[in-house]
């Protein structure tokens, strides 16, 4: 049984995250002064309306964009500040996106998809596969390794972009509306899998989403309104953990 | 990251945009090929040019009656006498082999255009050519069958005639026409020779013509109409310097003799003509120049057009070209492995289209080159310009949006519409 996650090291640690956006002589404050403190394992969701900043804090909490000011720390290291290399060195090992659009290559197969992570790695060709192919099977796509995105449902897309941002082994997975594209039924097998990797792979998880029932499966709801953190009593969990620990639980000993 | 990897991602890009590579390729294609073989019809068109007027002579001068103003004239038509200018005669080539040093030969002609040549029952035109044994040697001519006018003919005044290989081929197609009797104007004539086939025709067609003794001509076929003064008129003397080098001093030398021979005052303008072969080159090349400057231009316009296509290409997948730059730095590529993946794309894009536009102006040029109209040669200038052209616009519509987006953070680029 694991312990409550205050116990864990803080894996992410942001303090008075702001993002400014100009719009040709006005400014957009996207992010007004955001901290938090996520922990190892943890499975967090991130809810607010559209235009509360929630996805604009997500990208910059998987270094795809840079705050305007404030610190965020990723497994201690000082992210905002790093230069273009570092950053990428960080996506390409720490970090694994998953975007509401799949954003795959076209034209390209699942497999050379989930590869590209590898392939900037620095992985030989064989290996790349191999690792590949592997990833793509645990998300359930072991024979659809050739498809290309065309040729497979809504569901199969995100299951080849959660199966790239896996193929590394990240500390962390970011999910910017994974189910945000796809219909009801669809959207809760792409959170049975998140669930399953959580339990499984012990991964780190932060979710934004609007979607109240998806931020009720998670552990813990940080909400966001007009670019900063409303405070914590008013986003209680939902359930308690433990709750939250027997639903997940019996929902997978349902699903198997 | 290895290189070879970088050039992996690079081909895998290719390969996964089949349709945007080949329309890509097609553009520097079209520019390259279109430019090779332009330039290689210029270029052909200059040889040949060139090469027929290396074709009249060896270390040429030509001497022609009247005043030919370089800037108006035309090459003069063997045989044309300025109205009312003093003539050329015979009396002027003797002077000129006489007091001019340096020289291998004088060749005086007398020309008679349009004379009816006639064997049994077939009657062809043909140039009439009056000349003397040095012809031969002066104009780089060969003889192919038979014997050249010799000196016995001359002070004899022989009526012996040398056919022009299109004029022996009218008249006697695949028999032999040596020792035959022909008749030139109506004078019989006996055939002693043939000559081998020039082609051309910068000076009249060679090949088209009959050539008697110069003294024959004038006893037998032309009488009073070469008359001139109680001595005979040329239509034209050629000079044969004994090199290259001294091709100048020869032509100023003929000209201080022919002064004299005509009698001519300090102050008054020459009344004949000295040509060079530099000045006929001179002259062809200014007009092959011009020719070429057309065909550049024509290329030029190809390669632009070839240009716009690159660019038009580049320009329509750079949206979603700078969401697959966002992507591939979301999942870690530098902006110097973008950079080079693009790198890559465009040199090999450039290197295969080049080499396929390079075998396709190849291709043109052969098949003009076969239809015998010149013979079209590829030069490595037109290569490197086509090559280079295309390369620079690949590389610019390419690497330039592609170094943009690698500029931008990924979610800008993943954003980017």
């Amino acid at each position: 049984m694991n312990d409550i996650p205050v116990n864990l090291k803080a894996m992410i640690e942001a303090r008075g995250l702001t993002k400014v956006y100009k719009m040709g002589t006005t400014e957009v404050r996207a992010l007004n002064g955001v901290s938090l403190d996520v922990f190892q394992s943890e499975m967090v969701s991130v809810i607010g309306q559209s235009g509360s900043g929630k996805s604009t804090l997500l990208s910059i909490l998987g270094a795809l964009d840079l705050p305007t000011s404030g610190s965020y720390k990723l497994d201690g290291r000082e992210v905002a500040t790093m230069r273009d290399d570092e950053l990428a060195a960080l996506r390409n090992q720490r970090i694994g996106f998953v975007f509401q659009k799949f954003n795959l290559l076209a034209r390209s197969t699942a497999l050379a998809n989930v590869e590209l992570p590898l392939t900037y790695a620095g992985v030989p060709s064989r290996q790349s596969r191999k690792r590949a192919a592997e990833t793509l099977t645990l998300v359930g796509l072991g024979d659809r390794l050739d498809h290309k995105p065309n040729e497979l449902s809504g569901g199969q897309q995100q299951r080849v972009a959660i199966a790239r941002a896996l193929v590394n082994n990240p500390s962390i997975i970011l999910a910017d509306e994974p189910t945000g594209n796809l219909d009801s039924r669809t959207g809760e097998e792409i959170l049975e899998l998140f669930h399953k990797l959580h339990e499984e792979q012990k991964i780190t998880l932060i979710v934004v989403t609007h979607d109240p029932k998806i931020a009720a499966q998670c552990q813990r709801v940080i909400k966001l309104r007009d670019g900063v953190v409303v405070p914590d009593d008013d986003t209680r969990p939902l359930m308690t953990y433990e709750a939250l620990r027997n639903a997940t639980l019996s929902e997978h000993s349902d699903s198997h | 990251m290895r290189p070879f990897q970088n050039i992996r991602i690079a081909i895998e890009a290719l390969r996964a945009n089949k349709l945007r590579s080949a329309l890509t390729m097609l553009g520097i294609i079209i520019g390259v090929g279109s430019v090779v073989s332009l330039l290689s019809v210029g270029n052909g068109a200059q040889e040949s040019i060139l090469a027929q007027i290396n074709g009249i002579g060896t270390n040429l001068v030509t001497v022609v009656p009247g005043v030919l103003t370089l800037n108006t004239s035309r090459p003069p038509a063997a045989g044309s006498i300025g109205a009312g200018a003093r003539p050329l005669t015979d009396a002027d080539a003797r002077a000129i082999e006489e007091r001019v040093s340096n020289i291998s030969g004088v060749a005086p002609e007398f020309t008679a255009n349009g004379t009816t040549i006639t064997f049994k029952r077939t009657n062809i035109l043909a140039a009439a050519r009056a000349v003397t044994p040095d012809y031969l040697m002066v104009r780089n001519q060969t003889i192919g069958e038979g014997r050249w006018i010799e000196s016995s003919d001359m002070s004899t005044a022989a009526r012996v005639v040398v056919l022009g290989a299109d004029a022996a081929e009218s008249l006697f197609g695949e028999l032999s026409p040596i020792g035959e009797r022909i008749k030139v104007a109506n004078v019989p004539f006996t055939v002693i020779g043939v000559l081998n086939r020039v082609g051309g025709g910068f000076t009249g067609n060679p090949d088209q013509s009959v050539y008697v003794p110069l003294t024959a001509g004038y006893r037998s076929l032309f009488g009073s109409r070469a008359a001139y003064r109680g001595d005979n008129r040329v239509s034209v003397i050629y000079i044969s310097a004994l090199n290259n080098d001294e091709l100048e001093t020869v032509a100023e030398e003929v000209t201080t003799v022919l002064r004299s021979e005509h009698r001519l005052k300090i102050d008054d303008e020459d009344d004949f003509t000295v040509l060079t072969q530099e000045q006929f080159l001179s002259i062809a090349g200014a007009i092959t120049g011009i020719l070429t400057i057309f065909l550049g231009a024509i290329a030029g316009i190809s390669l632009l057009v070839g240009g716009i296509g690159i660019m038009n290409i580049s320009l329509v997948s750079v949206t979603e070209r700078t969401k697959e730059i966002g992507l591939r730095k979301a999942v870690g590529a530098k902006r110097r492995t973008i950079l080079i993946q693009f790198l890559v794309e465009t040199v090999t894009l450039s290197v295969i289209g080049g080499f396929a536009g390079i075998f396709l102006g190849w291709m043109v040029a052969t098949l003009i080159s076969a239809t015998g109209v010149l013979q079209a040669t590829v030069t490595p200038n037109s290569v490197a310009l086509a090559v280079g052209f295309s390369f620079m616009v690949g590389l610019f519509f390419g690497i330039y949006p592609a170094s943009r987006a690698a500029a931008l953070q990924p979610i800008e680029a993943l954003r980017y519409e």
